[in-house]
């Protein structure tokens, strides 16, 4: 079995008297990936943004490859080779594709390797023709790829992805999903989404929220079948 | 790239130089000098603020500083070089404990300015108070709304005798000038001066990078108190006495505007809005007709209202509109450049 | 004994002038996320407004709760038309616009009424408590701050405007979108702000001696005070006044009055380095 990458126990996060996130407990190994669903206010978001650092979870404990990181910052968590991708595209706008990649790329490598690093990514994504461009003058889809190319640049080993697919058209979610399973070769990935379309091609096991707490845990076709997930979730999109 | 610092560098140092034997045959030497020191001034909240986003209400405050620990220092120690290096590194110092304590407190925009005027309304309280025989630090006494008049001025290392005054002093004050502004350039071309401009674009997404934003903006706030520190010390010898309006809130407004209207984002802008408006006033100052206050205050409001990006981005946009015209192939050209620039800062 | 009610009479003094010197930003602020730089002038046009008013024979009161907040106010109603309106949803530029027409009308006032000092006298006489003097007007102006606080709360709370003032407080898009015209909200909660800074103005005159820069030593406690208050508007404007006035008192009587000013100002960066959100982001939420 391959190394626990993300784990979470008995994480909890209050909001006043509303409980965002009720004592989940999340496991996460090397390579695997790993799709976050349930419908709006199940506590994805929250459950993201207390892993990511940018919430302190009220209670329990967040552990990557073994080392607590519960209540750490954003950057701290970054730091450790963890990429990041926000619900909104989160980017620098009046910087050029190129110069947002190398910004990236330097956290983690010296000048000129940071270049070479961007430089590859770009060409990975096929952004060449943009490279040059300020973000704040692309397409939504071209600058969700962009900001995917800021998570991939840092050779992460865990990936959490926040919506990558909101508001993109077919053919980019198609681009998107290859990225995605690019990045499975080296990273364990989560991804919070809504769109099943997108899940049921890209995942195999999905981790269903509900109020808060985890509904359950299987693979994609079984929760797809379930007839309580049908109940919460489903079955409540489709009405 | 090399080569681009290169040229720059030249740039710079042909441009400056012309300027330095130029100006004195239209202005007094005199006046340039404070001219120069002002351009300092905005210098250092343009580098803040145009280049790491944070707008400091109180810049004022680190002048203020500058010019009063130059001003007792040089009291103490009889001699200025070792006082002007004391009133460069005091308003660093609390740039970084200021910082820190704000920028690792997540704190923002109105938050940001709330802190800083408070901050900078405290020490001009204090200082104004300090009228009595008991407020004293060394041999100096901090005089009150008196200020200090009677320090040493700046003098050769080593020898504090030799005064440097006059038309010397202005050379001084312009090869001060020209140095600080080379570190800066270079400061933004370096890695630090790029992770800068990222966390001004967007600050979440570089601490998502892994980038500590807060130790980051604190180490440039406190470049930037540096740089005022250091305006501060130079006007201080000028004017051979500190008083405590270097601290008014007046004179911060002063500074932001000399930054809105020279242009943010660029190194000249700010420098050309400090020196332009401090001449502006100058010469509205022997003029009785429409109050000086009226004018600085109009041009703040027109600006913001019609040319918010400032006169330097405006004429290089303006330049390169008038190079489309004849040529397209050079438009493309030119935004090239223009994002290659951005890139460099 | 005597000197507690002395006390007492000047710690409620010190919040009633908070709360007074701070309404007009308040309003300002929580209902159009403006900060209005030029709120101290607006003060000291108040101020004037009342010493013309009263050099040309009006009564002092109606000049002070009359004359200066109307005519305040229609300033305020050109400001917004001409400048502000430009400007919504972009914070730090209206601050340093506000800020250029703070310079603009000191320099306007300088012009007008010179540099001198002027002034007009307090119309209520002082009284004695055992050995103290007390300042007959620090009860008026006590009295002023209270009425101000109940009439902003009898609006807010049973009026028609005050409703859709909540509601543009709340969510602005959605009170747009029920068809309520965010530009004459805007228009209107404008004037009322640069009214009430008239009238805080005019009501502080007779105590202090008026320059055109007077709005100076307003601005930066009027600022902090509806900052560190945070959304609530009623509710932030009290608590932080409240604290304030405690803080600078105290420190004045044990220190000196510029000690208490010194207090004050720490008091504000400390409460912002912990509630960076103001008192009522964290306490008293959704109260008005």
């Amino acid at each position: 079995m391959a190394e626990v990458v993300l784990e979470t126990q008995a994480l909890t996060m209050r909001f006043g008297g509303v409980v965002a996130s009720d004592n989940v407990n999340f496991k996460l190994r090397a390579r695997e990936l790993r799709c976050l669903i349930g419908p709006n206010g199940a506590g994805k978001s929250t459950f993201f943004k207390c892993v990511t650092g940018l919430l302190t979870p009220t209670e329990g404990q967040v552990f990557m490859r073994g080392q607590e990181t519960t209540g750490w910052m954003p950057h701290q968590i970054a730091s450790l080779g963890v990429g990041i991708k926000t619900q909104t595209p989160n980017v620098m706008d009046n910087l050029s594709v190129f110069e947002n990649i190398w910004l990236a790329a330097r956290r983690f490598h010296s000048v000129d390797e940071a270049k070479h690093k961007a430089e590859a990514v770009i060409e990975r994504l096929a952004l060449n023709s943009i490279a040059r461009s300020d973000l704040g003058n692309l397409a939504h889809g071209e600058r969700q790829r962009v900001e995917l190319g800021l998570v991939a640049v840092g050779d992460p080993w865990l990936v959490l992805l926040d919506e990558p697919a909101a508001g993109m058209s077919a053919e980019d979610v198609e681009r998107m999903t290859e990225i995605i399973h690019e990045l499975t070769k080296t990273a364990a990935v989560v991804i919070v989404e809504h769109d099943m379309q997108f899940i049921r091609s890209i995942a195999q096991t999905v981790t269903v929220f509900h109020q808060g707490a985890v509904l359950m845990e299987d693979h994609v076709d079984k929760v797809m079948s379930d007839e309580t997930v049908r109940n919460v979730y489903l079955g409540k999109k489709a009405g | 790239m090399q080569d681009r610092m290169g040229k720059d560098v030249m740039t710079t140092l042909v441009v400056a130089g012309g300027l330095i034997w130029l100006l004195p045959q239209l202005v007094s030497t005199y006046t340039l000098t404070v001219l120069i020191i002002y351009g300092m001034l905005g210098f250092s909240l343009g580098l803040i603020w145009g280049f790491g986003g944070i707008l400091c209400f109180g810049q004022a405050a680190f002048f203020g500083l500058g010019a009063y620990t130059y001003a007792i220092a040089a009291i103490n120690i009889g001699e200025s070089t070792l006082p002007m290096l004391i009133a460069i590194l005091v308003p660093a110092i609390a740039a970084l404990l200021l910082g820190a304590m704000m920028f690792y407190g997540r704190l923002t925009d109105v938050y940001l300015g709330v802190i800083t005027l408070v901050v900078t309304l405290i020490l001009f309280k204090f200082i104004n108070s300090t009228a009595g025989p008991q407020f004293v630090i060394g041999t100096a006494r901090l005089g009150g709304f008196n200020g200090i008049p009677g320090f040493q001025t700046l003098n050769v290392p080593g020898d504090p005798d030799a005064y440097i005054w006059g038309d010397a002093y202005y050379y001084v004050c312009a090869v001060m000038m020209v140095l600080v502004y080379l570190l800066v350039s270079a400061l933004l071309r370096s890695s630090f001066g790029r992770i800068a401009v990222g966390i001004r674009e967007n600050e979440t997404r570089m601490s998502l990078m892994g980038y500590d934003v807060a130790a980051r903006k604190t180490i440039l706030f406190a470049i930037g108190a540096a740089i005022a520190g250091l305006a501060g010390a130079l006007f201080a010898n000028w004017g051979e006495i500190v008083t405590p309006g270097l601290f008014s809130l007046g004179q911060s407004a002063e500074i932001i505007i000399w930054c809105i209207v020279g242009g943010l984002g660029t190194r000249f802008g700010p420098i050309l809005g400090a020196a332009g408006l401090a001449y502006l006033k100058f010469a509205l100052g022997q003029q009785s007709l429409i109050d000086n206050t009226l004018i600085t205050g109009l041009i703040l409001v027109l600006f913001v209202l019609f040319l918010p990006k400032g006169l330097v981005p405006a004429i290089s946009s303006l330049w390169k509109v008038s190079f489309a015209r004849r040529s397209p192939s050079r438009v493309h050209q030119a935004r090239r450049m223009r994002n290659r620039g951005r890139a460099n800062g | 004994m005597d000197l507690s009610i002395v006390i007492l009479v000047e710690m409620l003094y010190a919040v009633a002038s908070l709360v007074l010197i701070s309404a007009g930003l308040a309003v300002v602020f929580g209902m159009m996320k403006v900060i209005n730089l030029a709120h101290g002038e607006f003060m000291m046009m108040g101020g004037y407004a009342t010493i013309t008013a009263v050099n040309l024979g009006a009564n002092v009161f109606v000049a002070m709760l009359v004359v200066a907040p109307i005519t305040v106010g229609l300033i305020g109603l050109v400001v917004e038309r001409l400048v502000i309106r430009h400007l919504y949803g972009r914070l730090v530029d209206t601050m340093l616009a506000t800020w250029g027409l703070s310079l603009f009308f000191i320099g306007v006032a300088t012009m007008i009424f010179g540099n001198t000092t002027t002034g007009i006298s307090t119309p209520i006489p002082g009284f004695s408590v055992g050995d103290y003097q007390i300042n007959g007007y620090n009860f008026f102006i006590i009295l002023v701050a209270i009425a101000l606080v109940v009439g902003m709360l009898v609006i807010l709370k049973s009026t028609r405007a005050g409703l859709i003032a909540r509601g543009t407080m709340q969510r602005s898009d959605i009170a747009a979108a029920l068809g309520y015209s965010p530009d004459r909200i805007y228009m209107a909660t404008f004037f009322c702000g640069s009214a009430l800074s008239g009238l805080a103005g005019a009501v502080l005159a007779p105590l202090v001696g008026l320059v055109p820069t007077s709005g100076g030593a307003y601005i930066a406690k009027a600022f902090i005070t509806v900052i560190a208050g945070g959304p609530s508007l009623v509710a932030g404007l009290l608590s932080s006044a409240g604290l304030f006035g405690l803080v600078n008192q105290i420190f004045t009587f044990a220190i000196s009055p510029v000690i208490g000013d010194v207090a004050l100002l720490v008091a504000a960066v400390v409460l912002l380095r912990l509630l960076p959100q103001g008192v009522t982001g964290k306490f008293f939420k959704g109260k008005l």
